[in-house]
């Protein structure tokens, strides 16, 4: 995997390190918001953290940011650690869920904040600012007030205010979450521009798994404080580590079950519902024989048939219990014999689709699905 | 039509009496049971007396004053409410500095009666632990110290709104962009409340201008001002209702330019342009 080679930090040595946690946890009043989270950020990196709603993300990026001190561990931003550092200190810039964008100033004036702040010469601040504008479209909006912006305009605002001081890291929380569909995708794309040129190291916090796959170079899934797993974009698709990122990042097929018998080429495992199933292990697979497993298949990776096949092993009888036109697509919800309900997405090849409640027989290769420890 | 009791009410209290005071005061010397005389402006040109004007600067001065007073004193207190108290205490803490104005004003000038006279609580308290006594009472300082008293509560509760009302984020946005603590204060808390502070002030300063009690039992003769003129215009032995009418309406003047600057510039949210 490749977070392996980035996270050991004596194959890190010509890769610089931007953002580092090491062990961090934080306690509000009682409750464990984040439980102890490594993560390695290189400079340039896009990095996202996803995850669910209350998993913590928002709570790491807090952290980073200095909003709040952790409660455990350790945090360090270009090699120096950030303990005590106050939020106006460190070398991050942030991209607020809602923009916070002050409302009593002009566009102008609430990019060229962070550089009067520095107390910079007046024909750079002029300069910055203008350049900022240009780079997120806005040269012409410089005198409005932000309420007279629609929300689109006032992303690009919060981004060049965060771009124009130049800093290491660059800090977006849910940038794209009050948008709607339309100017997220087109907001995503000047996103990844932007990116690409400047060069930047992003952390970017979202609950969007569309959103992160798109635009990351790795991601970190969340969840309940941990995180699950970091990896590329497709690590993280086609080899989750965990049942939670197989579940949480797109649709998948879940059936609890254990190994019955295992060599290095194939997992024999037989499901709670009795099914017999054949999996090829993952390279980092140690489970052993009668070890509980959850096996993931993705509706796009089964194949449907009208008629029985002999020489497939992960081959299952059922009912065709539903069927959705999705224009390119076809999504059937198929009831096997066994009880288990699986979701199937097939491109559309233009026949004609099968009547309802037809029996149809659904199967799919070993290496076509994943076993992973429960 | 909806309007009609309102409007009724209104005129009845307010236009009517006004209009009343209007007319005496266009008639220069009125005393009570006397018939109106000719028009003229006479009591207009008396309020230009040296010692009348000395008396109306007195007035703005207290009002000025304990306004300032009242902004500094109420500022940090509505701040510490609104911004770092946790939010169980927020309701406890601005009713327990709300709470005096459930007594009346004229007990509460008592009170400090008691307190800063000669021989009262204040000096017992400086003396017992070996410091000077302080003559404070019948001074203007009482005075001050008498309105501030008065008057807090009402600026603490306009700030308290206002702050409380403050987007937190934009805090920390000035934060994140480099702002230190003083920094984030002038530059983002004070703008973003302007309309509240505005209201508190305008709000301290009308009602001080015109307060009657307060220099009347506090402050002796050294702080006549044209609340107690007015009084003595009208209940005391000068008895020249003309005058005290033309003071009255200037007061009026004052009192009502003041609430017109309150609504055009009081009430306007800051993202309003």
């Amino acid at each position: 995997m490749s977070q392996t080679v980035i996270q050991d930090p004596s194959a890190a040595i010509d890769i610089k390190v931007d953002v580092e946690l090491r062990n961090v946890f934080k306690v509000f009043n009682g409750d464990t918001a984040v439980r102890g989270i490594d993560i390695s950020i290189c400079q340039g990196e896009f990095f996202s953290i996803l995850g669910p709603s209350g998993c913590g993300k928002t709570t790491t990026l807090r952290l980073i940011a200095g909003f709040e001190e952790p409660t455990g561990g350790e945090i360090l931003i270009r090699g120096k650690s950030v303990a005590h550092v106050p939020p106006y200190l460190r070398p991050v810039n942030t991209v607020f869920q809602s923009y916070a964008l002050f409302n009593h100033m002009t566009v102008l004036d609430n990019i060229a904040f962070g550089l009067r702040i520095k107390r910079l010469g007046k024909a750079e601040i002029q300069q910055r600012v203008s350049e900022a504008l240009r780079l997120v479209k806005m040269e012409s909006f410089a005198r409005r007030f932000p309420s007279q912006l629609s929300g689109g305009q006032q992303q690009r605002v919060a981004l060049a205010r965060a771009l124009v001081n130049r800093p290491a890291v660059v800090l977006l929380d849910e940038p794209l979450g009050a948008l709607d569909l339309k100017l997220r995708k087109e907001m995503q794309v000047e996103l990844s521009n932007l990116h690409q040129t400047l060069g930047v190291t992003f952390i970017m916090v979202t609950h969007d798994q569309e959103e992160a796959l798109s635009l990351s170079d790795r991601i970190a899934v969340m969840h309940e404080g941990r995180i699950e797993q970091i990896g590329t974009p497709s690590d993280i698709y086609e080899n989750p580590q965990t049942p939670f990122v197989a579940d949480f990042i797109g649709d998948t097929n879940l059936f609890q079950g254990y190994v019955e018998a295992s060599d290095p080429a194939a997992l024999q495992i037989t499901t709670d519902k009795g099914l017999k199933m054949v999996v090829q292990p993952q390279e980092t697979w140690n489970g052993a024989t009668s070890q509980p497993v959850v096996v993931s298949v993705r509706p796009e990776k089964i194949q449907v048939s009208l008629n029985e096949l002999d020489n497939q092993p992960n081959c299952y009888s059922g009912r065709l219990k539903h069927v959705m036109y999705l224009g390119t697509h076809v999504h059937y919800l198929v009831e096997l014999s066994s009880g288990d309900c699986l979701t199937v997405l097939q491109p559309n090849r233009a026949e004609s689709l099968p009547a309802l409640h037809t029996p149809i027989h659904v199967y799919w290769s070993a290496t076509d699905c994943l076993a992973l420890t429960a | 039509m909806l309007l009609v009791p309102a409007g009724a009410w209104l005129l009845l209290l307010l236009v009517a009496p006004s209009l009343m005071i209007l007319e005496f005061s266009l008639h220069p010397g009125l005393r009570p049971g006397q018939a109106f005389g000719a028009y003229g402006l006479g009591n207009y040109l008396q309020i230009f007396q040296p010692i009348y004007l000395q008396v109306i600067g007195r007035s703005l001065y207290f009002a000025i004053s304990s306004t300032l007073t009242c902004l500094l004193l109420g500022f940090p207190v509505a701040y510490w409410i609104a911004v770092m108290a946790p939010k169980r205490w927020q309701n406890l803490l601005l009713v327990g500095f709300v709470l005096p104005l459930w007594t009346s004003s004229l007990l509460r000038s008592y009170a400090w009666i008691t307190i800063l006279r000669p021989t009262g609580v204040l000096n017992t308290l400086l003396s017992t632990i070996g410091l000077p006594t302080l003559d404070l009472l019948n001074q203007q300082s009482a005075v001050l110290i008498g309105l501030s008293y008065n008057f807090l509560p009402y600026m603490v509760l306009i700030l308290y709104a206002s702050l409380e009302k403050l987007d937190k984020r934009l805090l920390e946005a000035a934060a994140d962009l480099g702002a230190n603590p003083q920094q984030v204060f002038w530059k983002v808390t004070v703008p973003q409340t302007l309309p509240g502070i505005a209201a508190g002030c305008l709000l301290v300063f009308i009602t001080s201008l015109g307060d009657f009690v307060v220099p009347e039992l506090l402050g002796g003769a050294s702080s006549m001002t044209a609340a107690r003129l007015i009084y003595n215009q009208f209940l005391g032995a000068t008895r020249n209702w003309g005058f005290g009418s033309s003071l009255s309406m200037l007061l009026i003047l004052a009192v009502s330019v003041s609430i017109a600057l309150l609504i055009k510039y009081g009430d306007q949210e800051p993202e309003r342009y």
